[in-house]
């Protein structure tokens, strides 16, 4: 398997890139970052985080995976078409202000109770938390579809004017 | 919310479920799960007609963005309901003849997805006061005709006749908003009735000229008025149920509409009055005229709808002269009911047509009149549906086509009493032109009948062709037997729908108590107009070939058609000239102008205003920002003298990094989280990009280049401190962050205010962002993927 960087001639680092040892440690980190960024992501309407940044950390970890294995490792693990995730994201973040107009209200009028759950206690339901998963996905569909897409072997490959080593 | 709402916002709403249907569920014809829609809209409009009719309104508001006074204001008269039962009840014939059409091989979610866009889209247009809605609704009729012309989007025609229509109809539609916000800017509503109210002050107003001018463009433009109406034959490139449905009952019918509703709020105008007539008048005869030359049996319809909307247009512009000399005069007051009355006919005979059309079509694979001949025994059940849709068109008693064409003949002849104070006493050429056009319309009816079912059998078509399965023939079966109901008794619907209608356009509350007769006694001017209009079309039809090589006088370098491409051609060579200018493809120049923008205009603005520097107000830089921007500068330099692109990213990330620690320290902690999260992802973005960075180094570059940049960079940071500082010395209106603090929690229940301003106070700006972003990564996408070859040729690669 030839890593991602090999391709892009770094090959020193390349020996690096073999390395069991950042392998799995991507995989765990892997996990860290993706809980962390749902956790920014739902703490985002009372404490600093949000759907932006909880999506960037998302993709960002997504390209973790990326740099420590390849684009066809990594095709595998997820097997996620980032052209339909945006269209998710985006379709989520319109459906919700449109939704929100049979309350009577005009548009974008958020709606939110408060829940009594057994181990939570009082959670809050917001609308505007659901609208901000829209955009979660969209960011990390559109950075995960730029990114993967520059990385994209068959890209590279073919592309013409690049220095090829 | 209420019932009413839901009425128009129930097929874009059932559009969504049809569309996801169609994915999962393909063994049943898809139009069978679409048409119970619009029958139970025309079911429901149908329960308002007795309410409407005995003179009472429906009002029902829902507010959308009220701060901007756009709100979903139904407003329900007769006239709105008029056209809504016309959209919704066509529109379920429609729907159940598509059925017929369509085979289910074609891309059928598109086409009933589209079709269900569109018949909100029209609904919202006819039953809105709110003009900002109304425009909003009209809009959103022209993107869905768009892509209903261009269904079968492989076609080059298709395309091409889905272009014209956008760019025709949408070019009117925006000088329309001008007009509307002109109106607005005078009486101070967005609301149409409102604006009624106002008729004086809008009377006084110079400006309303321009209105009047503008709207009108949006008018003639959608109903395809001369000179406009070049785009509708091109869309006869749309599926024969969308033609039928969009290109002649419903969507070009908006133009109509909206001149009848502002009649009330213009009539006055003299400007309104004569433009109306006129534009009517001549796209009447013209279209006529044009229509029976044409061979392909759509092009004669296209050409015939447009004529007979000119028709209906010049009886709105009649009727306009009513509101003028007052109703109660009932000399013009036959124009608006005739206009209404003719209305309600086109939309069965023509709709008929157009189903017969594509009956002929469907069974023969041609729409050529030469190909097509001695069908009627072949066909006898569309050959009797054509001769009494055909007949009706031509005005012939007794069907309903004749009584609303005699109505016409009968407001013209009275147009010969109207003031004429503005032009010179042209009175005899409205008759004179209205009977012109008559007697080209009796010739294309009867074209229509003896080049398709009469005359001898075609053994060329390319299919053998037979009488139509019964699916397909009930709708227009059911059209046709309106136009004969209508036709012997004309006054079921006078009482229940055309009064309410012309009384509203009117702005009325008196009954008019229409009746319409077959019979007007030897004295009427109609009569022998009608007479004289059969005679001639017969003799005409009968020596067409003596006169019709007329139609290859004047070279072809004066149709419109021609002035249209070659505009199209040469604003495109004009705009990349433009572009190229400009567009240099090194984002250094694209900098340059950025940056250029912002020193020239910052300046002038510094020089000009009186401003004062307050150093008082600063804060004191504490040591560990000092370290952070002495990290800063260092990478900078580092950045600025190294050699190895590596190095140059490394050091890039250390800015961006050090600036989200800067961010922690004046506790935008929002701000520093995404700053960390963008930086970390786009160091990964540069190291993949640099592979396609040519191998270059930035030191081959000139001394005079880099000196340039320098000033430029020295331009944009002594500007971009001078603005800080004056910025923070001169507050001239209180901050408007005391506001968010304030409500954050009571009115949005959130605790983050950042986060609460961007989700729910300025939601709508991030959903808008969340779609360019979305737009920007397909872009790179497509920049990516789709490369032109070697050949020229576009060449799509699909994704591994």
């Amino acid at each position: 398997m030839k890593s991602t960087l090999k391709k892009l001639g770094y090959n020193r680092v390349h020996k690096q890139m073999n390395d069991v040892f950042l392998k799995y440690t991507a995989k765990v980190v892997f996990l860290v970052i993706i809980t962390f960024s749902i956790n920014l992501f739902f703490s985002g309407h009372y404490t600093p985080g949000g759907g932006f940044v909880g999506g960037l950390l998302a993709a960002g970890a997504i390209i973790l995976l990326l740099l420590a294995y390849d684009l066809k490792t990594l095709r595998k693990m997820l097997r996620i078409d980032d052209k339909r995730t945006i269209t998710l994201g985006l379709a989520i973040s319109f459906i919700i202000p449109i939704l929100l107009m049979f309350f009577g209200t005009p548009l974008f009028t958020h709606q939110y109770t408060y829940l009594q759950l057994p181990v939570f206690g009082e959670v809050p339901i917001h609308t505007a938390v659901i609208f901000d998963v829209g955009v979660y996905i969209t960011v990390a569909g559109t950075t995960l579809l730029i990114i993967t897409l520059l990385a994209s072997e068959q890209f590279m490959a073919e592309s013409e004017g690049a220095d090829k080593e | 919310m209420t019932l009413i709402h839901f009425a128009i916002l129930l097929p874009v709403i059932a559009a969504v479920g049809i569309g996801i249907l169609y994915r999962f569920y393909k063994k049943v014809h898809l139009g069978w799960f679409v048409l119970p829609i619009p029958a139970v809209i025309t079911v429901y409009l149908a329960t308002l007609i007795p309410a409407v009719s005995n003179n009472q309104v429906i009002y029902e508001t829902m507010q959308f963005m009220p701060r901007v006074g756009m709100n979903f204001d139904v407003y329900i008269d007769g006239l709105s309901l008029l056209f809504a039962i016309l959209i919704a009840g066509i529109g379920t014939l429609v729907v159940l003849y598509s059925v017929g059409y369509l085979s289910k091989q074609e891309k059928l979610g598109n086409f009933y997805v589209y079709l269900l866009i569109f018949m909100t889209a029209m609904l919202g247009v006819v039953l809105n006061d709110n003009v900002l809605m109304l425009y909003l609704f009209w809009e959103l009729t022209s993107i869905s005709s768009f892509l209903l012309i261009a269904y079968w989007f492989t076609r080059e025609r298709s395309i091409y006749g889905a272009q014209k229509s956008m760019l025709i109809t949408m070019f009117g539609g925006f000088l329309m908003l001008g007009g509307f916000i002109i109106l607005s800017l005078i009486t101070d509503t967005y609301s149409i009735r409102g604006m009624i109210e106002q008729v004086p002050a809008i009377q006084e107003d110079p400006l309303s000229m321009l209105a009047i001018v503008l709207i009108l463009f949006g008018a003639f433009t959608k109903s395809a008025q001369f000179p406009f109406y070049i785009w509708l034959p091109d869309a006869m490139e749309a599926p024969t149920p969308v033609s039928a449905y969009l290109h002649s009952a419903t969507m070009v019918k908006a133009g109509l509409y909206l001149v009848a509703r502002f009649t009330p709020l213009f009539a006055f105008s003299e400007l309104w009055v004569w433009s109306i007539l006129g534009v009517g008048l001549i796209t009447l005869v013209w279209a006529a005229f044009n229509a029976i030359k044409q061979d392909d049996l759509k092009a004669v319809l296209a050409f015939s709808t447009v004529s007979q909307l000119g028709l209906i247009m010049s009886l709105l512009g009649a009727g306009a002269l009513a509101v003028q000399t007052g109703a109660a005069e009932g000399l013009f007051t036959v124009a608006v009911v005739a206009a209404v009355f003719h209305l309600i006919n086109h939309a069965t005979f023509k709709g008929a047509l157009f189903m017969i059309i594509g009956i002929v079509d469907h069974e023969t694979g041609t729409r050529s009149l030469k190909k097509l001949g001695g069908l009627m025994t072949i066909m006898p059940i569309s050959f009797t549906m054509t001769l009494i849709t055909s007949l009706s068109m031509a005005g012939i008693p007794p069907f309903n086509g004749f009584l609303s064409k005699e109505l016409f003949l009968e407001a013209m002849f009275a147009l010969r009493e109207a003031d004429f104070s503005v032009l010179a006493d042209v009175s005899v050429l409205f008759p004179l032109l209205a009977i012109v056009g008559s007697i080209f319309t009796f010739v294309y009816s009867v074209i229509l009948i003896r080049g398709i079912f009469m005359g001898k059998q075609m053994p060329a078509t390319p299919k053998k062709p037979q009488e139509a399965p019964a699916l397909m023939l009930i709708s227009p079966m059911i059209l046709t037997l309106l136009v004969v109901v209508f036709g012997l008794f004309p006054n079921l619907l006078s009482g229940s729908i055309i009064d309410p209608a012309a009384m509203s356009i009117l702005n009325t509350s008196e009954p008019l108590n229409t009746e319409i007769y077959h019979w007007h006694g030897w004295d009427s001017p109609a009569l022998w107009a009608t007479i004289a209009i059969i005679a001639a079309g017969a003799l005409m039809y009968l020596f067409r070939d003596f006169w019709k090589p007329v139609y290859r006088l004047g070279a072809d370098a004066f149709t419109l058609n021609y002035l249209y491409d070659q505009g199209l051609i040469y604003s495109r060579l004009g705009a990349e000239r433009i572009t190229d200018g400009y567009m240099t493809g090194y984002i250094r120049s694209y900098l340059i102008y950025i940056f250029g923008a912002f020193v020239i205009f910052s300046l002038i603005t510094l020089i000009n205003t009186d401003i004062s520097f307050d150093w008082g107000v600063t804060a004191p830089i504490a040591l560990p920002e000092m370290l952070i921007i002495l990290i800063i500068l260092a990478a900078v330099t580092a950045m600025l003298i190294t050699r190895s692109r590596m190095v140059s990213i490394i050091m890039f990330s250390t800015i961006g990094f050090s600036l989200s620690l800067l961010f922690v320290f004046f506790r935008a902690v929002d701000l520093a989280l995404t700053q960390l999260a963008v930086e970390a992802i786009t160091t990964a973005l540069f190291l993949l990009a640099f592979f396609h960075l040519p191998k270059r180094s930035r030191h081959e570059e000139h001394r005079r280049f880099k000196l340039n940049n320098l000033m430029i960079s020295a331009a944009v940071g002594v500007v971009a401190t001078v603005i800080g500082l004056a910025a923070y010395s001169n507050r001239l209106f209180d901050s408007i962050s005391q506001f968010y603090i304030d409500n954050v929690y009571d009115l949005a229940a959130g605790g983050n205010m950042v986060n609460v301003i961007l989700v729910d106070f300025r939601g709508l700006d991030t959903l808008f962002e969340t779609l360019v972003f979305g737009i920007a990564g397909l872009g790179v996408f497509v920049l990516l993927k789709l490369r032109v070859t070697k050949e020229g040729e576009n060449k799509y690669e699909e994704h591994p």
